[in-house]
Order: C-alpha cells, then structure tokens, then sequence
C-alpha cells in the first residue's frame, strides 16, 4: 500500500498556475529526490502538502494513507503524519523552543487520541533524540529559532523531526545555504531517521544532498509536472549536464521552464 | 458648559447633597469646589484632545447613584474572589468603593496602613496638601474632580525611612455585582520613606457583574534613594467603567517600576503620570492590555523629567480583539535644565480582528539640551508565517494565535520580580485571549 499518492495535481499561487498535473507515488520507507530548475514549482508542492493558506489546489487529488491529505488542517496533517521542514524556518521571539515542541507532540497525540506526555517523559524523549541528533541542549533554552545560525535553523528541523516522528517527511531545500559539514550533519540526522515505515521526499536544487542521503529516485519537476524519473543516477546526469537536454525528449516544455528564467 | 446637566452629572450632584460632611473645613471646601468645577466643566466631549479617543456621549446620558456603603459593608465576600499566588504580605479590600476592616489585614511591620476615614478623624493635617489639591485642566479633570468631592473612603499608606518590605500590599477593589448602575470613589495616599521599599499589588476584581463606576485617585510619593515597585492587575467585570489617575512623584535617586496589566473592563480610563523631580532618579512602567468584545481600555502615560540625569523606560503592548478598542498615548517631557535625561519608550499593538482598534500616540516634547530620547510605536497583526510554523507542526490554530500572543505580550511582563505572580498573570492573559478562530 502506497503511503502518498499525489494524482494530476494542478495548483495556483496569486492566480498564477505553478503545478500543472504533477503526479507522484511514495510507498513507505522509499526516500524520493526531486529536482528541477528554479521556478519549476518544489517548493509549491512542499507548501501545498503541508496546506499553506494562497496555495490553491485547483485540481487533482493527494491521497496520504488512505486519506483525502487536501481536506485536513495544517494541524491535521502534522497529526496524521506529514512534516514539511522549511527551506526558512521561521524565528519566533518569546516562544521557547522545548515548550514549543512539547506543546505540538502533545497536540499531535490528542489529535490522534494517544495519552499526553508529561514534562519527565518529554525531557528523556528529548535526551534521547539530542544525542542522535548531535545538538546541543542549549538550543531548548532559546526562543524558536531567534538568533539561530542558518546552518542551526536546519538542524533543527531535523530535531523537530526526530521529537515528532512523522511517517512522512518532505525537506525543503533544506540543503540550501549549508556548508559541507553542516550538509553532513543534516544528513546523518535524516539518515538515523530511515526506517520501513518512513518516508522521505527530499526536494532539492543540487544533487550535492544526494551524496550523502541515498535516493531510491530521482524526480525531475518542471513546468509543474514530473518529467523525468530514475535512480540517482539521473541526479548524475543533471550535475553533469544540466536540464537542457529535457526539451528533447519533453517539446512542450517552455525553455523557460528549463532554465529557471522567469516566465 | 452645558446649560443643562447631562444625566451623569445630575447623578453626581445628588450623591454630593447626600454625602454628609466631614466637618473639616478645608476639606469639606475641597470637596465643594471641586464639586462645583466638575458641575461647570461637566464631562469632556470630542473636542478636548485628552479625551479624543475617549468618547463620553453614551457615559454622560448614564446615572449612578452612590453604592450603598451599608450594604457594601455587610455583603458576604468569597476571598477567592481576589486570592492572588505569590502576593501574601498586608491586604486592604474594598467592597464596592467600602473599606471592609473584616476582609483585611494591615499589621504590617514597617508599614503604617490606615483606612481613609480614620486617618481623617484622627490626624488630618497630613493629608491636607493632597486633598485639598486644585486641578486646572477642567473637563480634562472631570473624574479627579468626582473623585475629589465624593471620595469618602480610601488608604494612607506611610513606609518608614530605611524599612524595606519584604512582601507586597495587596490592595483590592472589588466589585460586589449586587449593587448596579452605581458609583463608588477611592483614594490612595502613599509614601515612602527614605530609603525605603514597598512593592504594592493593586487588583481590580469581581465577584458579579454589575455595570458600576469607580474611580481611583492615587498619590505615590518616593523620597530621597527610595523604591516603590507597582503591578496593577485590571481584572473588573466587563460591565464596568473605571477611571483611574496614579501619580507618582520621585525624588532624588528614588526609584518606581510601575506594571500594568489590562484585562476587564467596559469603558477603562488609567492616567499614569511620573515626575521625576529629583536627580538621578528612576521611573520604569511595563503594560499590557488585552481586549475583546466591545471592551475599550485607554492609557495615558506621561512621564516628566524635571531632574538632571534621570531616566525613564516605557514597553507597552496592545492587543484588540472583537470590536475592542484600545488607546494608549506615551508623553515623554523633559523640562528645562533637566540635563542628562535617558528616556525610552515602545509601544507595540496587535489587532486581532478587522473590527477592532488601536490608537497610539507617542509624544516627547523636550525643552533641555543633553538628553537621550527615544520612542516608537507600531501596530500590526499576527504573523501569517509564524501561525502557519506553528501549526504545520500540529498546533492547532486558536492554540497557536494565542501562543503567539502571548509571545507578543511577554516582554512588558518578564521583568516583575515576582516569579510567582508573573507566571500567575501569564496564564490570566492566556485565558483572557481569543480561542476561536479569527474573526475579520
């Protein structure tokens, strides 16, 4: 059984049309890499996912285990498993951090009719997850994300993650803007996160992310659609040669779409 | 003035011709010119700038008559109604405007706490320069007048030289919610001695709602390297009027750090007003007012540096729900000669709904040449980015707007000293804030 199955999804954002029948199947444990130029709608599809308001789902369906994902509250879908971490993470002066993920854990199982923990068994949970993560405790002192390096922003995401085990995880970009050993850091945490029943759909401009976490495959997204699919080795390809070459086989992409040039 | 009497001013001279006198005579002479000044002036109308976000036409066609200090004094109270953690020192309960001696506690060592009335019949000399004061601003002073004429009940509050209180003075005004469309009227008269210290905790409370009017005047002055440390908790029935002015004076090297916390409330006035008229001293004020419904809560902060190197520190927040209003105006003036003045204010507000308002309006006027000043003001709403963080992580959209909030409001909290009650207040605001979703 599937656990996301995205058919013909066409959305707007002001009016303006960004995915136009993109269509994708996640079965769980796989981890999917999708790549394309600027402009070719990734990050929509992150944001669409996880049901951010002025992302407008003109047609299509999403199924995530055998739900209607498009008709569930942000909240909601975090609840029933679907975690979106964010090319910005967003700073949040005076909401600090631990209270901050206690209060979404918490929200997450009540949704889900499972028993609240309390602050004890939050902390050790916590405990545990820093040391898989390799951060230190001092970040759950601070407000969310306030005064966070980039690369501190990332791995946090990657913390929330780990605390919220989610069945499916989409990164955004989450590789932009990181140096190589904070690229490793980042990746070691999603790689501890691999397992049977979690998914991971990894969105991304370089191919650079996918040295260090192994796809199962590779998409390419333009013009709003899925053009291309294989292994990592089409990742290869795209470093090597760019996206060019897909006008060939694909003659109703714009070049535009292709070169990440504005419309 | 009005040729006729507004229904609200008739009320007031009623309950004036009932108040016997006090037979001191430059009270009572007090107490009638005052009544008189606010008879002439009446209420102030749109045109009078202090009151321009303020409008009075609906109070001024109102009537309360006097609250009924006999049933007042024998009203069966629930202290739960007012129990404050974290505040456990002296306690002064008002009823409905009525000193309740029952319901309070004021052997405090250090302290002298003496009811109103009894510090009238026994030593009235003392308190002559304060309550036989002249306001000259006329319908700008209509509710200082009132108080002024009508106040019968109240508090002396003395802190010997060099006694430093440990625990908070709570005093409490509570609204009984047996006796509506009435008015009651307190003063305060507080003063610390040299060096001395007093944390006070005053608590606007209710035990039902009726729709009365208070008023509270309060005079604080701090002597020479005193402190005085003040956290106003406004927690009044949604059916009420208030209308308090606190001044403070400070002398040289004395210190005052002034919280607010604006929760209930219909129609609420709070007029802050600090001189800092010794050098080197200190006047810090932190609020906040969180608003719903109809609500409309109104500060007037005005601090003076009249003093070579002191300063100031003003952060407020607003927030408006509803069709709330909330106003609050910051004045900074710094007098002539008042050199070496460091004075700061922010004011920052969040409109939760299309139908609420906020105006704010930050003002320095500065007449002495070394003087740091700055001050700012904004007024915004929730940030779609952050809810939209929050909940992508399972919080769910009424949790996360008032998480945010409260975020939002902290600031002006943080830094009471008073670990207990801060957190106290904290989950006060939180229960106070909108749950539902928005509305626009």
């Amino acid at each position: 059984m599937h656990m996301l199955k995205i058919d013909n999804l066409h959305a707007r954002v002001e009016g303006k049309e960004i995915l136009k029948g993109l269509s994708l199947t996640v079965n769980p444990g796989e981890v999917h890499a999708i790549m394309g130029p600027n402009g070719a709608g990734k990050s929509t599809l992150g944001n669409v996912l996880a049901g951010r308001e002025g992302y407008e789902v003109t047609a299509g369906t999403v199924d995530f285990a055998g739900r209607d994902l498009l008709s569930l509250e942000p909240e909601e879908r975090a609840a029933v498993g679907v975690f979106l971490a964010f090319q910005y993470p967003v700073e949040i002066p005076g909401v600090n951090n631990t209270y901050f993920l206690r209060a979404a854990l918490n929200a997450q199982r009540k949704y889900r009719g499972e028993d609240e923990l309390d602050s004890m068994r939050f902390l050790k949970l916590v405990r545990e997850k820093l040391k898989v993560m390799q951060i230190s405790d001092e970040l759950l002192h601070r407000a969310v994300n306030e005064g966070f390096s980039g690369g501190e922003k990332k791995r946090n995401e990657i913390f929330q993650m780990a605390v919220l085990e989610p069945k499916l995880a989409i990164l955004d970009e989450t590789d932009s803007g990181l140096d190589i050993d904070a690229l490793k850091q980042v990746a070691e945490g999603v790689n501890a996160l691999r397992s049977p029943e979690r998914s991971f759909v990894l969105v991304t401009h370089y191919q650079r992310l996918l040295d260090y976490i192994q796809p199962d495959f590779v998409h390419v997204l333009a013009g709003g659609r899925i053009v291309e699919s294989g292994d990592r080795h089409l990742a290869l390809k795209l470093e090597e040669q760019g996206y060019a070459w897909l006008a060939d086989a694909h003659p109703e992409l714009r070049k535009a779409d292709l070169t990440g040039a504005p419309a | 003035m009005n040729s006729v009497p507004s229904p609200f001013v008739r009320a007031a001279l009623d309950a004036a011709s009932a108040t016997p006198a006090s037979g001191i005579a430059w009270l009572d002479a007090a107490r009638r010119e005052n009544l008189e000044a606010f008879a002439a002036a009446g209420l102030p109308e749109g045109r009078n700038e202090a009151w321009k976000y303020t409008p009075l036409r609906a109070l001024s066609q109102r009537a309360f008559a006097l609250a009924d200090r006999t049933v007042a004094a024998g009203l069966a109270v629930d202290p739960s109604s007012y129990a404050l953690p974290g505040v456990e020192g002296a306690r002064v309960v008002f009823v409905d405007g009525a000193f309740r001696g029952d319901l309070s506690s004021i052997d405090e060592h250090g302290i002298e706490l003496v009811p109103l009335a009894v510090a009238l019949t026994e030593q009235p000399e003392p308190l002559r320069f304060a309550l036989a004061h002249r306001y000259h601003h006329g319908a700008a002073d209509a509710f200082a007048h009132l108080n002024a004429a009508l106040a019968t009940d109240g508090l002396v509050v003395r802190v010997t030289d060099g006694v430093v209180a440990s625990r908070s003075l709570h005093i409490v005004h509570l609204s009984s919610g047996v006796q509506p469309d009435s008015a009651w009227h307190v003063r305060l008269l507080i003063e610390i001695g040299k060096r001395a210290a007093l944390d006070v905790v005053e608590h606007f409370a209710t035990a039902g709602d009726a729709a009365q009017l208070g008023t509270v005047v309060t005079n604080v002055t701090v002597r020479e390297g005193g402190r005085l440390g003040l956290m106003a908790l406004q927690d009044a029935s949604t059916a009420t009027t208030l209308v308090r002015r606190s001044q403070v004076r400070l002398e040289a090297g004395a210190e005052a750090t002034v919280h607010a916390l604006e929760l209930g409330g219909a129609l609420v006035r709070h007029e802050l007003q600090a001189e800092l008229t010794g050098d080197r001293s200190r006047f810090d004020s932190r609020g906040v007012f969180a608003l719903s419904g109809r609500q409309h809560v109104d500060t007037q902060l005005e601090v003076r540096h009249m003093a070579r190197d002191t300063a100031s520190d003003a952060l407020w927040r607003g927030v408006a729900d509803g069709r709330s209003r909330g106003v609050f105006r910051g004045a900074i003036v710094v007098a002539e000669g008042a050199d070496g003045t460091d004075a700061s204010l922010s004011n920052k507000n969040l409109l939760l709904s299309g139908q609420a308002e906020i105006d704010t309006k930050p003002e320095l006027e500065i007449y002495a040449d070394e003087v740091k000043a700055a001050h700012g003001a904004t007024i915004g709403q929730l940030d779609e980015r952050s809810l939209f963080y929050l909940r992508s992580r399972g919080i769910p959209s009424a949790e996360a707007r008032s998480l945010l909030t409260l975020a939002f409001c902290r600031a002006a909290l943080e830094s009471l000293p008073n670990a207990v009650l801060r957190e106290h207040l904290g989950e006060r605001l939180v229960a106070h804030l909108p749950t539902g979703p928005a509305a626009d």
